[in-house]
C-alpha cells in the first residue's frame, strides 16, 4: 500500500498526536512510514501541518503538490491552504469549526470559516465535513477533535487503515485514563 | 537490529548512544534540541548529560572529555555555533583523543532562526570535517561513522542536519542495546606538549591539518554515502547531471522518478570535498545543476575543481541565477528546477479557482502567557515617554506583535543589553529597557550587566522569568533547580547574581498583578544607573491552568478594549460581545483587570 496524507490545522489543535497515531498504526502493519511536521515558533497559534507518507519507495518526508491522497483539515482555512497538495481525485476531511486568529479579532474579524467550507464544497468532489460542535458534544469532551477527524477519515475508507489498526495505536500511545474517551471519539463517525 | 519510528534528532541521539558516547552537552535551539533530550532519556550508565549554560561552555566541556579519551557529543543550532566558535577553532588545532562530534542543526528558510548561515562553509573555514545526512536512517549511521573518523584522525567532526532532516520521522533500523559499543573509561594523561596551545604547536599543527584534510578528501571519495546514481534510458547519452546533498537529495530522487534516470550525485561529506568522486561524476558531462540550500557550497567546489582541472563544464546553480539564492528547497522547487534544466515538460497542475482570502496566522504568545502581562505593564507605565524596548531571543520575541508592539530591537542572544546601554549613552533623554528571558539571562546576559554597571550606562533590565526555556520546549536551566542527570539542586538566583555584581535596585513582581507591576516599573524606570525588575510567573504551558474567566455578554459593552490592548488569543468578538474560548483561557485574569464595564469575572486574583 502507498498513501500520502497531510494533516493541517492551527498550533495546539492536536495534529501531532493524530499523525503519531496514523504512523504507529501503519508501522504495526509492517509498512514503512516517513513523516514531517511543524516544530518551533509556529506551534504558538500559527498554521501547522504534518505530512505522512506510508509505504515502500519513499525518499522524502514531504509531499509535493498534487500528490496527497487525503488531507485532514482541523480547521477550514488550513484545509484550503493545503489544497494545492491534494491529488485531483483525493479526499478532504475537514472540521467546520474555524479558529479566528487574534489578528482578525483585532481588525474587526473579517475571517468567515463558512466561506472556506463553501469553497471546499465547490472545488473538492470527495469531501467529508465534520460538524465539530455536534461531534464534540456527543462525545462529551472538548479536546478530542483530532480523534473525531481521524475516525471520519477511517470510516469513509480514505485512510486505508482499519479500526483495529487505529485502536491498537490508541492503546500504545494514549495514557490509560484518556483511552476510553479517545476511542469513543474515534468511533463517533462510525455510529 | 530492530525497527523504530524516530525523529531525525532522536535517531542521531540513539546513534551516539550506540557509538558509546560518554559526555553529551549543549544548549537548546530549534531545530537541534531533541538530540540531547533523547540522549538523556536513554542515558548509558557512565555517561554525563547536561544542558550547559551556553554553547561555548558546552564546547569546552566536550573538549575536556575528548582529552580524557571519552567520546563526546556537543549539540546546538547554527546560531549557537557562532557562540561556540572560539573553543572549536582551537580544539581543531590541538586535536582530540576520544571522538568529538559537533552536532549543528542548520535552518534553511530560515524557519526559526536569525540567519541562514551554512555550517558546511563553517566547516571549510574551521577545517573541521563535516557530514551532511539526508534522512533519519542516514543520520543514525553517520554519527557512528563520525565518531570513528574523529578518533582515527584526532579531529572534531561536524554532523550537520537541516530542519527537515532533524524533524523528519521515519521507521528506521537501529541497533539493539547488546550491540552498542562500550566506551573506554576516562583517563587524562598529562602532556603539556599536546594540551597547551602555543604558537609553535599551532604552526606545526596547521601544516598537519592541511595534509590530513587532503588525505580525507581521498578517504571521502571512497565513502559510499557520496553516491552516484547513473544515467539510463532516455538520459543514457545525456551530457547533463545533477548534484545535491542533504534533504534536497531526497527531493531530487523523487523528481528523478518523474523525469527519468538522470545522472545524480549526492555530497554527504561536503568538507573535505570528495574531489575524486566528484570528478567521476563530472566525467563526460557538459552541464551540471547544483541543488542545495543556504550557501552555493557545492557549486563553488565544482567551479574550483573545474578550474583546477581545466574542465569545460557549465556549473549552474544559485550563483548563475538558475535557482533562488535564499530560502528552503521544496519537492516542487526541485522538481521544476530539474525539469527546466533537463528540458522535460511537466503536466501543469490542475488550476484551482482562487480561494477566499486566507487568514494570516502569525505565531502569538499563548493565552495566559505571563510575558503578555509583563509587556503590557511596561507599556502602561511608560505611556507618553521617549522609550526604547530592546527584545531578545525566546517566546518573548513574540511581544513584537500587535497590539503589544513592545519589541523595538532583536539581534542575538543577550544583545538587547548591549543595544540598550549604547543608546543610553548616546541619547540620555530616552528611557531604555532591555527584556531578557531567564534562560537567556544565564546564557549570555550576565557580562552585559557587568559591562553596563561598570561603564555607567543607565537602563532598566526586565528579566522575564517563567522558570523554563519555553520556546525550545521547556528545558531546565540554572534557575530551575533541575538537571538533565535527574538531580534536584539549589537553583542559581537571578536576584543573587544581580545583587552580587553590584546592582542595588532589584525588584521581583508578579506581572499578573497589573497595578503593582505598573507601579513598580514607573518607580524603577526613573532611577539612575542600571536597575532590574524581575517579572516572575510560570510559563502556562507548564503550570496547570487555575480555571478560566467568564464574560457576561449582557454587561459587555463591546468596546473590545480587552482585545485591542492585550490581544489574548482566547478572546474574540462575535459582533456584539466579546467571547472567551474556554479551551484556551487559563484564567490569568489580565483581561478582567482591563475591562471598564466589569463584564469579565472569575479567573485568578493576583494581589
Ligand atoms: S483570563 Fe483573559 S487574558 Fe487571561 S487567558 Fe483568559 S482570556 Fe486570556
Ligand atoms: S510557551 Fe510559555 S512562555 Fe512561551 S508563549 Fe506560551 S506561555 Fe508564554
Amino acid at each position: 500500500m502507498r498513501k500520502d496524507l497531510i494533516l493541517c490545522g492551527v498550533g495546539g489543535q492536536g495534529t501531532v498526536l493524530a499523525s503519531r497515531l496514523i504512523s504507529s498504526a501503519a508501522m504495526a502493519r509492517g509498512l514503512p512510514v516517513h513523516s514531517a511536521e511543524t516544530i518551533g515558533m509556529a506551534q504558538r497559534g500559527g498554521s501547522v501541518f504534518s505530512h505522512i507518507r506510508i509505504g515502500e519507495g519513499v525518499y522524502s518526508p514531504m509531499n509535493a503538490r498534487g500528490e496527497a491522497d487525503l488531507i485532514i483539515g482541523f480547521e477550514p482555512a488550513e484545509a484550503v491552504r493545503m489544497l494545492p497538495f491534494l491529488k485531483p481525485d483525493g479526499r478532504v476531511v475537514v472540521s467546520d469549526r474555524g479558529v479566528v486568529p487574534v489578528t482578525a479579532a483585532l481588525s474587526g474579524g473579517d475571517y468567515r470559516p463558512e466561506a472556506m467550507i463553501e469553497y471546499l464544497r465547490d472545488t473538492v468532489p470527495n469531501l467529508t465535513v465534520v460538524e465539530a460542535e455536534r461531534a464534540l458534544s456527543e462525545v462529551g469532551h472538548p479536546k478530542v477533535l483530532n480523534l473525531i477527524l481521524l475516525g471520519a477519515a477511517l470510516f469513509d475508507g480514505s485512510l486505508g487503515l482499519s479500526e483495529e489498526d487505529l485502536a491498537g495505536a490508541v492503546e500504545r500511545l494514549i495514557p490509560e485514563k484518556l483511552r476510553e474517551t479517545n476511542l469513543r471519539a474515534l468511533r463517533w463517525a462510525g455510529l | 537490529m530492530h525497527t523504530e519510528f524516530l525523529m531525525g534528532n532522536e535517531a542521531i541521539a540513539l546513534g551516539a548512544v550506540a557509538a558509546g558516547v560518554g559526555l553529551v552537552c549543549g544548549y537548546p535551539g530549534t531545530p537541534s534540541t531533541e538530540v540531547l533530550e533523547t540522549v538523556a532519556k536513554h542515558r548509558p550508565e557512565q555517561a554525563w548529560v547536561e544542558w550547559s549554560v551556553n554553547e561555548k561552555t558546552a564546547m569546552e566541556m566536550a573538549a575536556g572529555a575528548a582529552c580524557t579519551g571519552v567520546r563526546a557529543l556537543v549539540t546546538m543550532k547554527q546560531m549557537g555555533l557562532n557562540v561556540a566558535s572560539d573553543p572549536l577553532m582551537c580544539v581543531e588545532y590541538i586535536g582530540v583523543r576520544g571522538g568529538l562530534v559537533v552536532l549543528v542543526a542548520d535552518d534553511p528558510g530560515p524557519i526559526s532562526s536569525q540567519t541562514e548561515q551554512d555550517t558546511r562553509s563553517f566547516a571549510a573555514f574551521s577545517k573541521v570535517p563535516c557530514f551532511d545526512p539526508s534522512d533519519p536512517q542516514e543520520a543514525y549511521e553517520m554519527i557512528q561513522k563520525a565518531f570513528d573518523l574523529s578518533e582515527k584522525y584526532e579531529t572534531p567532526v561536524f554532523l550537520r542536519p537541516t530542519t527537515r532532516v532533524s524533524h523528519a520521522y521515519a521507521s528506521i533500523q537501529v541497533r539493539d542495546p547488546e550491540e552498542y559499543r562500550k566506551g573506554p573509561a576516562a583517563s587524562f594523561e598529562k602532556d603539556s606538549s599536546r594540551w597547551v596551545i602555543f604558537p609553535r604547536l599551532s604552526n606545526r599543527r596547521h601544516g598537519e591539518i592541511e595534509q590530513r584534510n587532503a588525505l580525507l578528501s581521498e578517504v571521502f571519495s571512497a565513502e559510499p554515502a557520496n553516491r552516484i546514481d547513473r544515467e539510463e534510458g532516455a538520459f543514457a547519452s545525456s551530457r547533463r547531471g545533477v548534484i545535491t546533498g542533504g534533504i534536497s537529495w531526497t527531493y531530487a530522487m523523487e523528481a528523478r522518478r518523474f523525469l527519468g534516470p538522470v545522472r545524480l550525485m549526492k555530497v554527504s561529506t561536503p568538507f573535505p570535498f570528495p574531489e575524486k568522486r566528484a570528478l567521476e561524476f563530472l566525467s563526460g558531462l557538459e552541464e551540471v545543476l547544483c541543488l542545495e540550500e543556504l550557501d552555493p557550497y557545492i557549486e563553488r567546489e565544482l567551479k574550483y575543481l573545474c578550474g583546477k582541472r581545466g574542465l569545460k563544464i557549465r556549473v549552474l546553480g544559485k550563483e548563475t541565477g538558475h535557482v533562488p539564492a535564499a530560502g528552503e528547497n521544496t519537492r516542487d522547487s526541485v522538481l521544476s528546477a530539474m525539469a527546466g534544466f533537463l528540458e522535460v515538460s511537466l503536466p501543469g497542475p490542475g488550476e484551482l479557482p482562487a480561494p477566499p482570502a486566507l487568514p494570516v496566522r502569525p505565531p502569538v504568545l499563548c493565552a495566559g502567557c505571563p510575558h503578555r502581562a509583563s509587556f503590557y505593564a511596561v507599556k502602561q507605565a511608560m505611556k507618553g515617554q521617549e522609550t526604547l524596548f530592546c527584545g531578545d531571543i525566546g517566546c518573548y520575541t513574540l511581544g513584537n506583535a500587535q497590539p503589544l508592539d513592545m519589541v523595538d530591537t532583536c539581534l542575538c542572544m543577550g544583545a538587547g543589553l548591549g543595544i540598550a546601554q549604547a543608546v543610553s549613552h548616546l541619547e540620555p533623554g530616552r528611557s531604555c529597557f532591555a527584556f531578557v528571558g531567564d534562560s537567556t539571562f544565564f546564557a549570555s546576559a550576565v557580562p552585559g550587566v557587568i559591562n553596563a554597571l561598570y561603564n555607567q550606562a543607565s537602563f532598566t533590565l526586565i528579566v522575564l522569568d517563567n522558570s523554563t526555556t519555553a520556546m525550545t520546549g521547556h528545558q531546565p536551566h540554572p534557575g530551575t533547580g533541575r538537571t538533565m542527570m535527574g538531580q534536584s539542586v539549589r537553583p542559581v538566583s537571578i536576584e543573587g547574581v544581580l545583587r552580587g555584581v553590584g546592582l542595588t535596585t532589584v525588584e521581583t513582581v508578579d506581572p499578573l498583578n497589573l497595578p503593582l507591576a505598573v507601579e513598580t516599573v514607573r518607580r524603577v524606570a526613573v532611577l539612575p544607573g542600571v536597575k532590574a525588575v524581575i517579572f516572575r510567573s510560570p510559563c502556562v504551558a507548564l503550570a496547570r491552568p487555575k480555571g478560566r474567566v467568564d464574560i457576561d455578554a449582557s454587561a459587555c459593552v463591546g468596546c473590545r478594549k480587552c482585545i485591542r490592548e492585550i490581544g489574548c488569543p482566547a478572546l474574540s468578538f462575535d459582533g456584539k460581545a466579546v467571547r472567551v474560548d474556554t479551551a484556551q483561557c487559563t484564567g490569568c485574569g489580565l483581561c478582567r483587570q482591563l475591562c471598564p464595564a466589569g463584564a469579565i469575572t472569575g479567573g485568578e486574583i493576583h494581589a
